[in-house]
């Protein structure tokens, strides 16, 4: 059922070649073919205009009121690009062998290799649209260090750079939508995909302003609809941030991949209460210059200041001296979960460690400033203040963000951090040509499973999202497309449209007719707590027998009991959210089934059962080396497809960092 | 940092659709934490409407840290509430003491018309996108990132007009409705990078007639514009705009 259609021959010359052979669509050909892009991020923005600027025409559809507003405008730390600008051993091969170490051994190596070869096309097209990247006072681009890695490859700007490749993408986008080789839909929501003859011919959109349902005819339909982490209620992503257009995807035949595979950011600001709507990431570039430590002394309840360095545990540096504060997600997670477990952690709750930024400020920063400046012995508080200075060039927007929230001054006192989710590895199971199992419906970006395994090193959700929309999907639609220049549009009154039109009315109709006790909201936060709780940082397989028969009963409890005000042909953002969260539960069940079927550690998934002595994740490669994918077979029902992974160059190690 | 609940009285403006005359309603929120933002504040209450069967409030919000542009509260009488440079939804309830009322309105515009309740339609500022702000060059075309060095201060200052977040926040203080601080944010990004050049003079041209176009008012060099930019976008490049502006009209070939 699952053929990754990766090409043959040597990993370095797949793209080329896929390139010099896939099927082309002369230009006249292209303005028959249409399009349907749901999602506008940095995936659906760079891929319309991409192809808008091909010729085809293109429908592109969001849920926020402007395209601008995807929540890629949230990153903030940098994208990675293997330049080797920086002179440090940086090359395409180490870019996609971090990628793959870093994905703990769970992508596919040809995607991964892609997607480094294009690493470097992305930072070109960005710069020429007006991209304003960090420079050096030479005037060329500058770059910063992320985590996993032990090179200089993330290009940046400030703690922004998601909003400015955004823009970047949005503007390409908008002049598509001026040339009239795009129509936006904004305010729109893909409720459903319409299939024909076993392949995706359209959707069904609702129109969030007045509630009515519209179809829409494409060739082909992408889904560039990001990640699916607030199933977990709190998470770092945007509050409108859903499933919705995938699970429905997945519901027509399109196999989900590795559902259990998400990414907890260990850098973003504590819980504060039961009020909290979402939670937010402090970047992980932060880790840069900051050292994370805990007090060694148990429920030590001092201020941060008032502790010695002696009586600091810099746990990072203490257990991965190679890798320090640098260490992938995944592991700074855990680490900060074992000691705040362990009774060590800071703050009211006690969920919280410290990154301290003052040893930089001071030496690293400080210092080369005052050296600059000819200051001779200067005295700590003027290396603070310079320090301060540098500091808050590179990421004076996130320091202000953390005061704001908190109320507290950073380049005071230590920031408090605690882990968080942040981003879904898994996603829609997709070829090399990032085209589902159904044949028509492809996916790019995060809702994608492909690229990152399981486990994303920091500044790759970017490079991804880009390198999909600008440079893999241009080439791999025409492999599809041309085989189908000969098809006519089908006209919206077909019986497809009509019957699939019908079931998203009768279950828009259903959930208002429900007319319970309970809101939308408290049906997700009891969601949430589920799977923050055992199908979180650290799963075993008692937790989430128990998860999945509690979210079949939340489940059940949802449709006999949630109360939706208004009604349905108006602004109605609770009806909205009821039918998100409906799909949020039902994916929540699977996620938890996967987890349960993956009885080993990898990356972001850690199963209690499988650890070294040592207390690190311990993969099983013999029986594990493997895209699990999920086709839907009926409610609370899934078969498992298999697809196995071949290491060719990136031979499999047990993962170590320090 | 000392945290403390409080009651108060929210008058939060009400309007059922676009064509509704709208007026404000008045409701008191309990037991709300200082640690809360100002829009869980209105999460709270919307709960509370929506358990004793009256609609909730509609307003835009998505990224809720200050950076997607979606949120636009109006809060007694300024944009976003006030704090400096920031955003509704970054704004927390630690500004508020017991006992305060709060008046929330929409962003105010003829441009903006409303609807529903806070939210208004912004689909102005991507037609004015459109009309200009962007670089036209397609996907592929790119020579190496590095081939043309830019000065950092010019680089910079392109990224501090970048920082633009459309939120509309400008238009809503200023007492013309006038749009010039958004468009010239765009332009002076753009116009200050040489891969911004070959369009310099059409696309200061083309954005303003389209800001016309959409309705917006007359800049009178009042500042409230830049005193409420949640992103403190600078009101130098109002007046960069009209050199562009004024250049490429004396300097129009066409």
């Amino acid at each position: 059922m699952l053929d990754s259609k990766i090409p043959a021959g040597k990993l370095e010359e797949k793209w080329v070649d896929y390139k010099g052979h896939c099927k082309l669509v002369n230009p006249a050909n292209k303005r028959k073919l249409e399009i349907i892009i749901v999602g506008t991020g940095l995936a659906g923005a760079s891929a319309a205009a991409s192809l808008g600027e091909l010729g085809y025409k293109v429908k592109a559809f969001c849920f926020q009121d402007s395209p601008r507003r995807a929540h890629s405008i949230a990153a903030q730390g940098g994208i990675n690009a293997a330049k080797n600008y920086q002179n440090d051993g940086d090359s395409v091969f180490r870019l996609f062998y971090d990628t793959v170490k870093g994905g703990d051994y769970r992508a596919r190596e040809a995607n991964v290799h892609r997607l480094a070869e294009v690493s470097v096309n992305i930072i070109d097209q960005c710069v020429a649209q007006g991209v304003p990247f960090a420079r050096e006072y030479g005037g060329l681009l500058n770059n910063r260090s992320f985590g996993g890695t032990q090179v200089k490859r993330t290009f940046y700007a400030a703690g922004q750079t998601g909003q400015q490749l955004l823009i970047g993408a949005y503007q390409a986008l908008e002049r598509q939508v001026a040339l009239g080789n795009v129509t936006m839909y904004s305010r729109h929501e893909m409720l459903d995909v319409v299939m024909v003859e076993g392949k995706a011919r359209g959707i069904i959109a609702r129109n969030l302003v007045n509630g009515e349902l519209e179809r829409h005819f494409g060739h082909a339909v992408l889904l560039c609809t990001g990640g699916y982490g607030n199933v977990f209620y709190l998470s770092t992503n945007a509050m409108g941030s859903n499933v919705t257009a995938a699970w429905k995807a997945h519901k027509k035949g399109a196999t989900f991949a590795n559902p259990c595979f998400t990414q907890i950011h260990p850098t973003c600001i504590p819980v504060s209460g039961d009020h909290q709507s979402k939670l937010t990431l402090m970047s992980e570039s932060l880790r840069n210059d900051g050292r994370i430590w805990v007090p060694k002394q148990k429920g030590d309840k001092r201020k941060a200041n008032d502790i010695p360095e002696e009586e600091r545990d810099y746990y990072l540096e203490r257990r991965y001296p190679a890798f320090g504060n640098l260490v992938p997600r995944d592991v700074a997670s855990r680490a900060a979960k074992e000691r705040c477990d362990a009774g060590y952690g800071v703050g009211t709750t006690g969920q919280a460690v410290y990154l301290d930024f003052k040893f930089n400020l001071i030496n690293k920063y400080g210092k080369t400033e005052a050296g600059k400046l000819g200051i001779e012995n200067p005295d700590i508080e003027t290396l603070m203040r310079l320090g301060k200075e540098v500091v808050k060039e590179e990421y004076g927007n996130l320091f202000d963000m953390y005061e704001k929230i908190t109320g507290e001054n950073p380049y005071e006192v230590p920031m408090r951090i605690y882990p968080a989710v942040h981003y879904t590895m898994g996603g829609l199971w997709v070829d090399y040509e990032l085209m589902t199992n159904v044949k028509g419906l492809y996916c790019l970006g995060e809702a994608n499973f492909s690229d990152h395994g399981a486990n994303r090193l920091g500044a790759s959700a970017l490079m991804q999202g880009l390198a999909d929309g600008y440079f893999v999907i241009p080439y791999t639609i025409g492999n599809y497309l041309a085989d189908e220049i000969a098809t006519k549009p089908i006209p919206l009154t077909h019986e497809a449209f009509e019957q699939t039109e019908k079931s998203v009315a009768d279950r828009i109709n259903t959930l208002m007719n429900i007319k319970g006790k309970q809101t939308v909201e408290s049906f997700h936060k009891r969601l949430g707590k589920i799977m923050w709780e055992k199908c979180g940082m650290a799963r075993n397989a008692q937790g989430l027998q128990e998860a999945i028969t509690e979210i079949q009963a939340l489940k059940k409890e949802f449709w006999s009991d949630v109360r939706i005000p208004g009604t349905i042909n108006e602004m109605n953002p609770e009806l909205d959210k009821a039918g998100r969260v409906a799909d949020f539960i039902e994916l929540g069940e699977l996620m938890c089934k996967d987890a349960l079927n993956r009885n080993e550690s990898c990356g972001g998934h850690f199963r209690e059962e499988s650890q070294t002595a040592e207390g690190e994740a311990e993969r099983k490669d013999d029986e594990f080396a493997y895209v699990a994918a999920w086709e839907y077979a009926g409610e609370s029902n899934w078969n498992l497809h298999k697809e196995h992974l071949n290491f060719e160059i990136a031979k499999p190690t047990q993962r170590s960092y320090k | 940092m000392e945290h403390y609940n409080m009651n108060l009285t929210l008058k939060v403006w009400r309007q059922k659709n676009a064509s509704d005359s709208g007026r404000f309603e008045t409701y008191p929120v309990k037991n709300i934490s200082s640690e809360m933002s100002f829009l869980e504040m209105i999460d709270v209450l919307n709960e509370e409407l929506i358990s004793e069967g009256k609609d909730p409030i509609a307003f835009d919000h998505d990224c809720r840290e200050g950076i997607c542009g979606a949120c636009s509260m109006y809060i007694n009488g300024r944009p976003h509430g006030p704090w400096h440079a920031n955003t509704t939804c970054q704004l927390h309830m630690r500004a508020y003491q017991d006992g305060d009322t709060v008046v929330i309105e929409p962003w105010r515009a003829n441009s903006f018309p409303v609807i529903k309740d806070l939210v208004v339609d912004r689909s102005a500022f991507d037609r004015i996108i459109q009309a200009g702000g962007y670089i036209s060059i397609n996907t592929g075309n790119a020579v190496d990132a590095n081939a043309i060095a830019i000065n950092k201060d010019n680089a910079d200052a392109a990224f501090a007009a970048a920082a633009c977040i459309g939120c509309g926040a400008c238009v809503a203080a200023c007492k013309n409705s006038s749009a010039l601080l958004f468009v010239s944010a765009k332009v002076s990004h753009l116009a200050l990078l040489p891969q911004g050049n070959p369009e310099r003079k059409t696309r200061a041209m083309n954005m303003v007639a389209q800001m016309d176009k959409e309705g917006f008012g007359a800049c009178t060099n009042t500042g409230a514009c830049e005193a409420v930019c949640p992103k403190e976008i600078s009101i130098e490049n109002i007046a960069r705009l009209n050199r562009e502006y004024m250049m490429a009209g004396a300097a129009s070939d066409k």
